[in-house]
């Protein structure tokens, strides 16, 4: 069932001097209840300023976004406080998205307070309790502050606090990005956890192509303000049908030196979202461009005819793109 | 085929800082480190944040945070004892025969001088070329490491291009003198993985022109898989597995470098919701003095033998591990 649904998503942002930097340019999505939809990309593709604009946290520039059945970007400010209760968002920085100058357990039951949850103290003391014990904390961390953490341990109290209105979407903005190897895995397990329990869905950023494949049940592939390709986890690693998107896995280092291989990298960056290019917008750095590319847009359409069910691509040339080589990435165990 | 004479040893490296409090403790951030790099060698140090990298690297510059201090150990730059040289013999050093690159381009590039004037000053203090050929080589130079329109670019500012030109024009300026040994430290790690593929592949390419030797920090075992000859797994400021970069994959043995290896997410299984983990934090650097410092988070500790001073075993030519699980107390 549809949680969320995004349609024709813009977000721009006026320059001066007739500029515009269109960050979000266009983005059609959605996601399930219970579901994680994992979004990946270059960095400034418009990743972030997608999950801020869903919760309101940057104005929106046009297009529809629709929680539960209601248009979000038309709701009066009333009418949003009651849906940001259910819509929560966990930032990259655990170091600078907790007040220093609050304790733990201040943190974690502001959202109770702001929402007025939870009247009296014993009530929300037993609840910050639960929520810690919730993300593998103990209670007692309550009265200690930030400082006194590790990235990983702040990273659980950010979604401790982003869980404490029983949220049924997480935005999650590199939630892992700035944790070492062995607490990311403790984090991931964590949020695999609460998903089952709870049911909750997630939007899940990142630039960890392996590990959005682990954490999503399907893929978005963002490329200067588009979704370019989306699909069941399975289908985009293993049958990409755009070029941009077997550039990305193709980057991803092998886990194993005696197979390493000759490498054709992805050449140059990406253009500038204020001087979009004409007709598709990879097509400077695509090794399948033909002149139709530089005349038309390719809109995100199914691939194969709609015969792989959900998978979507906005090439042109989606249907004859030459076998993929089974990723030799991933190395099953 | 005769051993290259090593271009970079390091022998028994320790680092530490004084004690926090009075009549506390110095607290030890590097302990025992043993590596040497030979010509057109790669060899990876890898471990998480705060294990120590990062100071090994500087200790070769002598460019430790104050108030650290190298407190043990040898380091030879061929057969230059650099501990043995005035600080005027070290400025000749540092940016000469050992370049040091890092994950902020910005922390090499000064933003009031053009790439191309910046490039050309190494060259002229290092190599003694004059004013024109300099400006040329600076020019070369980008051209070397791939930047388009090298001319043009020579002219501009840092903050005028992108954060993966900036890395390129950064090993640009590293290697305008020629140097012998490179020192990276994470130059990948804030790059998006289509740049770091471009960048490892640089490396690489010019490691095999210029036969230098490079030193890779980093924490992103895939790095390691795809560019290191050998490797250093380091944990608490200790080496507790190294060997070449196939056996250390192929065989992992010592009980972090197994749970690292198990934790990412290419190692599980198609369809599992969850990960393999590593319990508990890294411990702050210092806290565990005696015996081995992995011990409070490892699965297969052996209680009364853990804390004992670490056996280094030899498991093969190639490959060394510190582990009780192959020392006798275990047997
Ligand atoms: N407040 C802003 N004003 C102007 N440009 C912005 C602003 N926020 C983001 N951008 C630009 O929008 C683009 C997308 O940024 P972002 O959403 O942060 O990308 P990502 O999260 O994928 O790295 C980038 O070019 C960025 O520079
Ligand atoms: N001024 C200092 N006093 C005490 N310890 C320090 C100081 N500076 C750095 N350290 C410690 O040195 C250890 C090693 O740091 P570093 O080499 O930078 O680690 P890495 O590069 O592996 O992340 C860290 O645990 C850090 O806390
Ligand atoms: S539409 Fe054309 S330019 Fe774009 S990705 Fe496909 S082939 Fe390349
Ligand atoms: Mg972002
Ligand atoms: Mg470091």
């Amino acid at each position: 069932m549809t949680l969320l649904s995004v349609e024709g998503l813009k977000v721009y942002f006026p320059l001066g001097h007739g500029q515009t930097v269109r960050a979000v340019d266009g983005v059609t999505f959605s996601v399930a209840r219970g579901e994680t939809l994992g979004l990946v990309g270059e960095s400034g593709c418009g990743k972030s300023t997608t999950s801020r604009a869903l919760l309101r946290l940057v104005a929106a520039t046009g297009g529809r976004v629709r929680f539960d059945g209601q248009d979000i970007l038309q709701l009066s400010e009333t009418d949003l406080r009651g849906l940001r209760r259910r819509m929560q968002m966990v930032f990259q920085d655990p170091y600078a998205s907790l007040s220093p100058r609050l304790n733990i357990g201040q943190i974690v039951a502001e959202p109770l307070e702001i929402h007025g949850i939870g009247t009296g103290r014993s009530e929300r003391d037993a609840k910050v309790s639960e929520l810690l014990k919730a993300v593998g904390m103990s209670p007692s961390v309550s009265r200690r502050y930030p400082h006194e953490f590790s990235g990983g341990q702040r990273q659980r109290i950010g979604i401790a606090r982003a869980l404490a209105l029983n949220p049924e979407l997480v935005v999650l903005d590199e939630p892992v990005s700035a944790l070492d190897i062995s607490v990311r895995a403790q984090v991931v397990n964590l949020l695999a956890d609460l998903q089952q329990e709870r049911g909750i869905a997630y939007l899940f950023v990142g630039h960890d192509l392996s590990l959005i494949r682990h954490a999503a049940h399907r893929v978005a592939v963002m490329y200067l303000g588009r979704i370019v390709e989306i699909a069941p986890s399975h289908a985009l690693y293993t049958d990409p049908r755009h070029p941009y998107t077997r550039s990305l896995l193709a980057s991803i280092p092998v886990l194993d030196p005696a197979r390493r291989r000759e490498r054709a990298p992805l050449e140059g960056d990406p253009p500038s979202p204020i001087d979009m290019p004409s007709g598709c917008r990879f097509r400077s750095r695509c090794l399948y461009a033909q002149p139709i590319c530089t005349e038309q847009d390719p809109a995100l359409v199914p691939v194969g005819g709609g015969s792989i069910p959900g998978h979507q691509s906005a090439c042109h040339f989606a249907n004859a793109l030459p076998v993929w080589q089974a990723s030799a990435n991933h190395s099953v165990v | 085929m005769p051993i290259p004479e090593p271009l970079l040893r390091i022998e028994n490296l320790t680092i530490a800082f004084p004690p926090a409090r009075r009549g506390g403790d110095e607290v030890r951030v590097v302990d025992g480190v043993t590596l040497s790099i030979g010509s057109g060698e790669t060899v990876g140090v890898v471990g998480e944040s705060g294990s120590g990298k990062s100071m090994t690297a500087l200790s070769v510059l002598r460019l430790l945070p104050e108030p650290g201090r190298i407190t043990g150990g040898t380091l030879h730059l061929g057969d230059t004892d650099l501990l043995a040289l005035t600080e005027k013999q070290m400025r000749g050093v540092r940016g000469g025969r050992v370049a040091m690159i890092f994950q902020d381009p910005m922390t090499s590039l000064n933003p009031v001088f053009t790439v191309g004037d910046q490039i050309a000053e190494s060259v002229r203090l290092h190599r003694g070329l004059g004013r024109k050929e300099s400006w040329d080589e600076a020019v070369q130079a980008l051209r070397r490491v791939h930047i388009a329109l090298p001319e043009r670019r020579a002219s501009q500012y840092p903050h005028e291009l992108s954060g993966g030109m900036r890395q390129r024009v950064m090993i640009a300026l590293a290697l305008a003198s020629q140097p012998q040994v490179l020192l990276a430290d994470e130059p990948t790690t804030a790059l998006d993985v289509t740049v770091q593929a471009q960048i490892l592949a640089l490396l690489d390419e010019l490691k095999r022109e210029t036969g230098m030797g490079i030193l890779l920090i980093t924490h992103d075992l895939g790095v390691v898989a795809e560019t290191c000859d050998r490797v250093l797994v380091m944990y608490s400021g200790q080496v507790m597995e190294s060997a070449d970069a196939r056996t250390l994959f192929a065989m992992p043995s010592h009980p972090y470098t197994q749970g690292l290896l198990a934790s990412l997410p290419e190692m599980a299984p198609e369809g599992a919701t969850r990960l393999s983990f590593i319990a508990g934090q890294p411990p702050t650097s210092g806290a565990i003095t005696d015996g081995c410092p992995f011990r409070t988070r490892c699965p297969k500790y052996l209680p009364g033998i853990c804390e004992r001073p670490l056996p280094t075993t030899r498991l093969s030519d190639s490959h060394l591990v510190r582990c009780h699980l192959y020392g006798e107390a275990a047997l």
